[in-house]
């Protein structure tokens, strides 16, 4: 396969999985506003959003206060906001025409239909495009992109490619949410174990469909502990991190085995899979939950920087 | 009043072709018709054919308009145009390889050697070469138009990377999938094997040095391209990459393209770019989308270029006049298919001519292309032909001219109903160890009332074009 084309494809996944964490990030955002007394107020809430999708710089200098009606704004139809979900839909239509040679019908289908329907969004009022038709949407056209894909596309090289862009930007997206929780939203360290606390964690989970899987898996209270297992450490939880490290592992020994020879990048993989599954909860927790996740979200970049020189970049020999 | 043949109708009664789509037209109901208008252009929105028009601004996802009545041919029809257009593809062919060779056309006096040697399009770094299977113009191109049942003429050939053929298939995919019934009461020939016909074609001339199942690849000038759709579209139905500039370098001899495993050797470049940025070091120095080092290879035989650098000297306006020429002195046979009277404002005796008779004549650039750069005589206002005066008198050598041509019509749906309007035809000639054309082409359908010009950029749709079987 062309690496230029396995770099697109992988993009087309990177996207989709960003466009649907920003409309996660935007419900969480709804709900925590709805109730009062969490901490500082609405503004502080919806600024920890921003600072969570790594967007809060470019909102500042384009409309500065964090107002609710400018952030969804923002973070769902800014073409200035290169997160933004429209940008996201928008760049992975664009990549999906360039290697339409690459994807079936039904997946150019679902991407095309998620752009024309974009493009109808954009020209319908704000007034009567509710924050939750838009969420819901864009969780929709993620879901019926992935099932395209998941139901027609050939096995090959191309398929593997689009999932290590799936896993690599999930575990990025997850890792970061988690942040947000410790670092943002829980600034002082009085609060931890308090009511705010348990919602906050609760609204995590609810950002990433896992509310009910929780309790299912779990049972009983809520702790940051048993949250903490099941996201990073848990196979079970399909966004947790090891699942994410486990897929991109997956996907690169496939890679190998298909083109007979193994690069840097299935040893890197394998190392950080390994890494997690020896770690324990416990162990988190003593490093410090900010500092291992900043430490991850640093070891998945690389591992994203060496599957591109291995393989997209176009220089492998 | 100039009469116009229709295609459908003649002296009143429906011409043989068209009798079942007599029936067709009349069991429709205005309603059903905008149901299957609309649900064409949904189809094609869905498959993503659409089409940008440079600098013109506007939507970017512009369809190009589709015409759902058919254009009819009979098989007998048909076959003498199919062995019109392989005799001029033939000779389009010959002289290429002629004129990069010894140039005996030109020493025999039977065309100008300043038309062909200080010509633009003349490639000097392709001198003394000769091409796999001495085929240059592997794509041709012929644009037909007719004015009787029997009276074809040719408008202009295209040796260099003629478009438009995806919208050949997509049409008939639509046609058929919206109106099955009608292809099962008409016998009407497929054109579904175009791209495996390209793909052998492409295949038969791969260089000597290739020594394996030769590797084919589609180079596009890329996605902002507005036939990205075609070059995407054909490569997939060959079953081939489709390749940028920046995918392929150029080392020991050969052309690599890079893959997820490595470079891969490639044979056969079918290039969708003009020959002017295929390589930097050897055309201009600024163009991003070629490869550096190309023509090295190309020359030394390790890669085909498909259609070969310099194959645009035959198909410049003013050479055009020659090509009946060049059937009688390479073919040895006399032209099937004749060209429009042209007059050449370079000559004095055509300038003259022309210049007196500007109003009732179309009047060309000879390099232009799409519509564009041309006049109508007879459709434009005294004011615009006068202004066109001043740029021929300015440079004649850059203009042709000819007389306005009675354009046949084929009956198509419009607002009010069903009414004559002006088609062209443009069939593709596929040369390589054989010369293969498939039954059909891309009709072009002037959509407007009473105008003649069918190009896309100017208002024109896109017809299926049918050939009967016997």
């Amino acid at each position: 396969m062309l690496s230029r084309t396995a770099d697109n494809l992988y993009w087309i996944a990177r996207y989709l999985e960003r466009a649907e964490t920003m409309a996660r990030l935007l419900e969480v955002g709804s709900r925590i506003a709805l109730l009062p007394g969490s901490g500082q107020g609405f503004r502080n809430e919806w600024d920890s959003l921003l600072q969570a999708s790594g967007t809060a710089d470019g909102f500042a200098r384009k409309y500065g206060d964090p107002v609710q009606r400018n952030i969804e704004s923002y973070l769902f139809f800014d073409h200035d906001n290169p997160s933004s979900v429209a940008s996201c839909l928008t760049r992975a239509r664009e990549n999906a025409r360039i290697v339409r040679t690459a994807l079936t019908t039904q997946v150019w289908d679902a991407l095309n239909t998620a752009f024309q329907e974009l493009r109808q969004l954009e020209r319908t009022p704000r007034s009567q495009a509710e924050l939750a038709r838009l969420t819901d949407w864009t969780m929709r056209t993620a879901a019926l992109v992935r099932g395209a894909i998941d139901a027609t596309l050939l096995r090959n090289d191309g398929w593997d490619f689009l999932h290590l862009g799936y896993h690599l930007e999930r575990a990025d997206n997850t890792a970061r949410l988690m942040d947000v929780k410790y670092y943002v939203l829980l600034p002082r360290a009085d609060f931890v174990g308090s009511g705010v606390d348990n919602y906050q964690w609760t609204t995590l989970l609810r950002a990433m469909s896992a509310h009910r899987a929780f309790h299912w898996a779990y049972g009983g209270e809520v702790t940051a502990a048993k949250i903490a297992h099941f996201l990073i450490l848990n196979p079970q939880c399909p966004r947790s991190l090891i699942s994410c490290a486990q897929g991109v592992t997956g996907h690169l020994d496939r890679l190998a085995r298909g083109y007979d020879r193994s690069t840097a990048a299935q040893h890197q993989a394998r190392a950080l899979l390994g890494r997690l599954a020896d770690t324990e909860v416990d162990e988190i927790f003593d490093e410090g939950m900010h500092d291992f996740l900043t430490r991850f979200i640093g070891e998945i970049a690389a591992l994203g920087a060496t599957v591109h020189e291995s393989y997209l970049s176009g220089d492998a020999r | 009043m100039t009469t116009y043949f229709n295609e459908m109708y003649q002296d009143g009664a429906v011409r043989a072709p068209y009798a079942r789509l007599n029936g067709w037209t009349n069991a429709m109901p205005a309603e059903l018709r905008q149901m299957k208008q609309a649900e064409a252009e949904a189809l094609f929105r869905r498959i993503g054919i659409t089409f940008a028009v440079y600098g013109e601004g506007g939507d970017p996802d512009r369809l190009i308009p589709f015409d759902m009545f058919p254009r009819v041919f009979t098989a007998a029809e048909w076959s003498r145009l199919e062995r019109g257009i392989k005799q001029r593809a033939r000779a389009l062919n010959a002289f290429l390889v002629d004129v990069y060779a010894r140039g005996e056309i030109v020493r025999a006096g039977r065309i100008p050697a300043r038309l062909v040697y200080q010509n633009e399009a003349y490639e000097k770094a392709v001198v003394g070469f000769r091409p796999p299977k001495g085929v240059y113009s592997h794509i041709v191109g012929i644009d037909l138009v007719r004015t009787g049942p029997d009276d074809f003429f040719v408008l202009e050939d295209n040796c260099r990377t003629p478009s438009g053929v995806s919208y050949m298939l997509e049409n008939r995919e639509i046609m058929m999938r919206m109106f099955p019934d009608l292809f099962r009461e008409n016998r009407i020939q497929p054109v579904d094997s175009y791209p495996e016909i390209l793909r052998r074609t492409l295949a038969s001339v791969a260089p000597l040095k290739c020594d394996r199942e030769p590797t084919v690849v589609i180079l596009t000038p890329g996605h902002f391209n507005s036939a990205y759709y075609e070059h995407s579209f054909l490569a997939d139905l060959m079953g081939v990459e489709l390749v940028e500039g920046q995918d392929l370098f150029v080392e020991g001899g050969f052309v690599w393209m890079r893959t997820t495993e490595g470079p891969k050797k490639v044979d056969v470049i079918y290039r969708r770019i003009d020959d002017a940025f295929l390589d930097p070091l050897c055309f201009r120095p600024d163009s991003m989308l070629g490869v550096p080092g190309l023509m090295d290879v190309y020359r030394s035989g390790g890669v085909t270029i498909c259609s070969a650098p310099g194959a645009g000297v035959a198909d410049d306006k003013a050479v055009y006049t020659y090509v009946p020429d060049m059937v009688r002195f390479y073919l040895g046979e006399e032209p099937i298919l004749q060209n429009v009277p042209t007059w050449l404002c370079g000559r004095a005796d055509d300038l003259k001519y022309v210049l007196e008779n500007l109003a009732e004549l179309v009047v060309k650039e000879v390099h232009g292309s799409g519509g564009y750069g041309m006049l109508v005589g007879p459709r434009s206002t005294a004011d615009q032909v006068e202004a066109f005066r001043h740029r021929i008198e300015a440079d004649p050598e850059n203009y042709i001219a000819q007389p306005t041509l009675a354009l046949s019509t084929v009956p198509a749906f419009v607002d009010q109903g069903i009414a004559p309007r002006h088609v062209d035809l443009r069939p593709y000639c596929l040369v390589g160890e054989r010369i293969e054309l498939v039954p059909g082409g891309l009709t072009r359908v002037a959509l407007k009332e009473g105008s003649l010009v069918v190009n896309s950029s100017q208002g024109g749709g896109v017809k299926d074009t049918w050939v009967l079987a016997e």
